[in-house]
């Protein structure tokens, strides 16, 4: 990679964190998280009561890829053709003429997944992994980059179908918001951010499809030494040994991208196990089962770097 | 979702799961079982009751007493021992508390480490079953709670659960495994010669044996008793039954009931042997029973190495027998003992307490014409003539016990025989003495060997004739030949409460209890006698060297060190391979900051321990800081070969050189 290209890519990121962390204030863990995740190329859930800027983030993250944005809410009579589209009867051509549903987009923000019925979760699932379609036998690729940001609730689960564990695999990482600091509550009640403030002229794309694409290739070029991968595996093993599922290579393979993702956002071109460390409890502690982040943290405290 | 948690890891605060608490609660109830018969009752049911609460608990965790109480309980349970004891602070009494203080630890254990703690108290329990008793049985009782106990450290430390089977077949498994070193070890091992620590005193309180002198009811009372007293191998062909007379003490001295050895302070002179004929030869191995006698055939020619004769040859060991001894020994059946009486021995040998026993005397007045022989003959021809009975349970003697028992009650043991027969001789004028032992014996065809009971306690008489010298005269043979010819069993037929296994009825039990005594005898042999002697005799037959128990000491230290400089070299080895030149600068790096006591937790990486570091040595900020960038990019970048890495690698080591903190 040449120089300037680095310092063209690295001030890219740098916009693309600044522009979305005025909207969600006090929050650039998350944001950078959120913004790896979708380096990767992988599906993000966020987690968290209702208020905490779920659909915030995620409309903003799109709006400063320069990403197209499809919003769906999901609900308990949601069926899969209102999310991938349904074939209707044209009379003027005497042809079933296919009507895309909003998956055909970018980034499809998938609100309160666990309020729909597990055919319309799965329909949207399979989606998520063959990047695809297919609907009376004919096959309608998605655009790309195909993002999904889902949504859910974890506390209030009256008439709600959480996701198995299974399913739980395809989002790369889980973030979960929480409440602000005082600071940035303070700028928030003082109308100096928030979703109106993403509307104004305040956010402009800072980036396009094209820049998204080399930057997800930029990911996949991050040097990972062997001995990060020592220190990768140490962690895997640890988990399958101490839990009664461990994590998949589906995850360790996430984990590792992830961790690429982070390094590119700390402006290196290796991963050091601080990289990894970082992404670490948004990536596995939903492939664990566990509630909160603190099973990762007790792991990392655990596993040696070697 | 359940929730995710780290279980079953060996970190010592980790709680500890129903689970844990039954297997290790099972465990403690079979140790507590098979220790049943040393403890006093009330340890056994405090400790069940302890173990109950424990159970209770498990599913109530509000039971759990708290500290104060648990202190309160300990306290209880100390001074309950020390009373129950009398303050006699000995073995038993240690086991009791030492019970009685890991069931109580039951009650604190909630954590991993208390649980370790206390299987490893199990495991020293286990091993205090040894302090009591040896025998190849209670080894065999000791390996059901090994395996149990194997098993539940192992249950604690899978990370997955399994079945019981499988823990018990596993633990089984480690145990075989480790057998071939526990028998390396225990042959290998040096054995330092006698005991390696002292046994509390009271460990000898339940041997049983000879006592040093003889009352009326002594030799009755140990015939119940039907444990061995000793096995005798014989080189060649055995005595016949009635030569079987094993000597022990011999008595001189008369006081009312009582018969006493003589004391040592009169001088008495040795006598002299003097044998014929073929010499047995032999190889005794004698039960612990506290007392010094070392029994031999009637008359041993040599005395056992470690003891010697006394001057009437009964031999004794210079220390009380403690443990099983094993000594060879060499006995003529024809032999002629100390001809020639000297001043002394004839005053001792006629004593008797002056007004006891008038109507024995005026019986032996119508003796005085005859010759030694003839009266001899004549007590004898009354015993046997008279309607005497040989009985373990006679009737109580009084005043002038040898009167009432000659005249009236004439019901006896071989004691009353001896003891009345003596007075009679010494009555008479003929210098007479009791020797007591053991007579007889039972073959054990399986092996080839006698065993000889507590049951086959014997007390006979010895008469010095002039020319003869002491000439042995069994007056017992005179009512019960039987009881010389054929053995206790055979004179006391149907009619006494013998133990069951000096009895004759029951040919199949006996036959097993033969078989299973071979067995035994050849464990006491092998595993409990292998001592400092055999164990060298051994290795010196393997190595055809002459070896002492310091070349042992010398070579087995030798071999431990070694083994372990090469292990430690091995594992060093292994790590110090491991480390590239970034790495070890870094310990380097690591080992500086170790002074001022900032070291890396597990799992912390170089970055985050240089800023952790740099906030607790602003001054060296920039270094730690910079030293942490260079060795990530040596260690995780991408390596070229364009001398950019050795370039790092320089500057990290002039960095690390220079890095010189000064405590604040």
């Amino acid at each position: 990679m040449k120089n300037n290209e680095k310092i063209t890519m690295q001030t890219v990121l740098k916009a693309i964190v600044g522009s979305t962390s005025q909207v969600i204030l006090g929050k650039q863990t998350q944001v950078k998280l959120s913004l790896a995740c979708l380096l990767s190329g992988g599906h993000l859930l966020i987690e968290d009561l209702p208020g905490m800027g779920k659909t915030t983030l995620a409309h903003t993250l799109a709006q400063v890829l320069g990403l197209h944005f499809r919003r769906s809410q999901f609900t308990s009579d949601l069926l899969p053709a209102d999310i991938i589209g349904v074939s209707v009867y044209d009379r003027a051509t005497s042809a079933f003429q296919f009507h895309p549903g909003p998956v055909f987009t970018n980034v499809l923000l998938a609100d309160e997944i666990n309020r729909a019925t597990p055919k319309t979760q799965s329909a949207l699932l399979e989606a998520m992994e063959e990047q695809q379609i297919t609907i009376d036998g004919e096959t309608h690729a998605l655009p790309k980059p195909f993002f999904v940001i889902a949504t859910q609730n974890p506390k209030h689960h009256i008439g709600t179908f959480p996701l198995p564990e299974s399913q739980l695999d395809r989002f790369l990482m889980r973030v979960t918001l929480g409440y602000p600091d005082a600071q940035s509550e303070r700028a928030l009640l003082k109308n100096q951010a928030g979703r109106h403030s993403m509307t104004g002229a305040l956010i402009k794309p800072v980036c396009d499809v094209n820049t998204l694409i080399s930057l997800q290739q930029a990911v996949r070029n991050v040097h990972v030494s062997d001995q990060l991968l020592d220190y990768l595996q140490d962690l895997i093993l640890y988990t399958r040994t101490q839990f009664s599922t461990g994590l998949s290579p589906r995850a360790g393979l996430g984990l590792r991208l992830c961790a690429q993702a982070w390094a590119l956002l700390e402006g290196r071109d290796f991963v050091i196990p601080e990289d990894v460390q970082a992404v670490f409890a948004s990536v596995v502690s939903h492939r664990l089962a566990a509630e909160n982040s603190e099973i990762s943290k007790q792991i990392l405290e655990r596993v040696a770097i070697r | 979702m359940p929730k995710a948690s780290l279980k079953n890891t060996l970190s010592p605060t980790n709680l500890l799961n129903k689970q844990h608490l039954y297997w290790l609660l099972a465990s403690l109830a079979l140790i507590l079982a098979i220790h049943t018969p040393n403890l006093p009752i009330w340890v056994t049911a405090s400790c069940g009751l302890f173990g109950a609460w424990r159970y209770f608990a498990v599913n109530q965790p509000l039971l759990m007493p708290n500290r104060w109480l648990l202190m309160l309980l300990s306290l209880l349970v100390g001074l309950a021992v020390l009373l129950s004891f009398k303050g006699q602070f000995g073995r038993d009494a240690s086991l009791s508390l030492l019970v009685l203080m890991t069931v109580l630890k039951l009650l604190e254990t909630r954590f991993i480490r208390d649980y370790i703690f206390t299987v490893v108290l199990a495991y020293f329990l286990i091993g205090n079953l040894f302090l009591f008793n040896q025998s190849m049985l209670t080894f065999a009782l000791s390996i059901p709670p090994l395996i149990l106990l194997t098993a539940t450290l192992i249950h604690v430390s899978l990370k997955s659960p399994q079945n019981w089977q499988f823990l018990l077949k596993l633990a089984g498994k480690l145990l075989l495994q480790s057998v071939p070193v526990m028998l390396i070890l225990f042959v290998l091992f040096p054995r330092i010669p006698g005991p390696l620590w002292g046994i509390p005193q009271d460990a000898y309180s339940g041997m049983s044996g000879l006592g040093d002198n003889l009352k009326f009811g002594n030799i009755s009372n140990l015939t119940l008793n039907s444990s061995v007293a000793f096995r005798v191998q014989f080189k060649g062909k055995l005595p016949p039954n009635n030569q079987l007379y094993w000597r022990g003490p011999v008595l001189w001295h008369q006081n009312g009931n009582e018969w006493l050895m003589p004391s040592k302070r009169i001088g008495l002179r040795n006598e002299i042997l003097a044998t014929t004929g073929t010499a047995f030869d032999y190889t005794i191995t004698l039960e612990p029973h506290n007392r010094n006698w070392l029994l031999l055939l009637d008359m041993p020619t040599l005395a056992p190495a470690g003891g010697n004769f006394t001057h009437d040859y009964s031999a004794v060991s210079n220390q009380p027998v403690r443990k099983r001894i094993r000594y060879s020994a060499s006995s003529h059946t024809n032999y002629q003992l100390g001809t020639a009486l000297g001043e002394r021995e004839q005053v001792l040998s006629l004593q008797l307490t002056e007004g006891e026993n008038p109507r024995t005397f005026e019986l032996v007045k119508s003796w005085q014409s005859l010759s030694a022989e003839q009266k001899i003959n004549k007590a004898l021809q009354m015993f046997r003539e008279q309607p005497f009975i040989y009985t373990l349970r006679p009737p109580i003697l009084r005043e002038n016990p040898i009167d009432e028992f000659l005249f009236d009650t004439k019901r006896g043991f071989c004691e009353h025989y001896a003891t009345s027969f003596v007075y009679l001789m010494r009555a008479a004028g003929l210098p007479a003495r009791i020797v007591t032992g053991y007579q007889g014996g039972e073959l054990n065809p399986n092996g080839n060997y006698l065993i000889v009971r507590q049951s086959d306690a014997h007390a006979w008489a010895e008469v010095s004739l002039q020319g003869q010298g002491w000439v042995r005269v069994d007056p017992t043979a005179a009512v019960s030949p039987e009881r010389i010819e054929q053995g206790i069993s055979e004179a006391l037929r149907d009619s006494d409460e013998l133990p069951l296994l000096a009895r004759g009825d029951y040919p199949l039990l006996r036959k097993a209890f033969l078989n299973f005594d071979s067995i035994n005898n050849s464990w006491n042999q092998w595993v409990l006698g292998y001592d400092d002697k055999k164990q060298l005799e051994f290795l010196n037959q393997l190595t055809g060297k002459k070896l002492g128990l310091s070349d042992l000491v010398f070579w087995m230290t030798g071999a431990i060190v070694l083994v372990m400089l090469a292990t430690s070299y091995f594992l060093f080895r292994q790590v110090k391979a491991k480390l590239n030149p970034a790495q070890q600068v870094y310990q380097q790096y690591l080992r500086k900051l170790k002074r001022v006591n900032l070291q890396p937790n597990t799992g912390e990486g170089a970055l985050d321990f240089a800023s952790r570091a740099a906030q607790s040595l602003p001054s060296y900020q920039q270094q730690i800081l910079q030293i942490a960038s260079s060795y990530n990019a040596l260690q995780y970048s991408e390596q070229s070969n364009d001398g950019v890495q050795s370039d790092i690698l320089k500057q990290l080591e002039s960095l690390v050189a220079q890095l010189n903190i000064k405590k604040p």
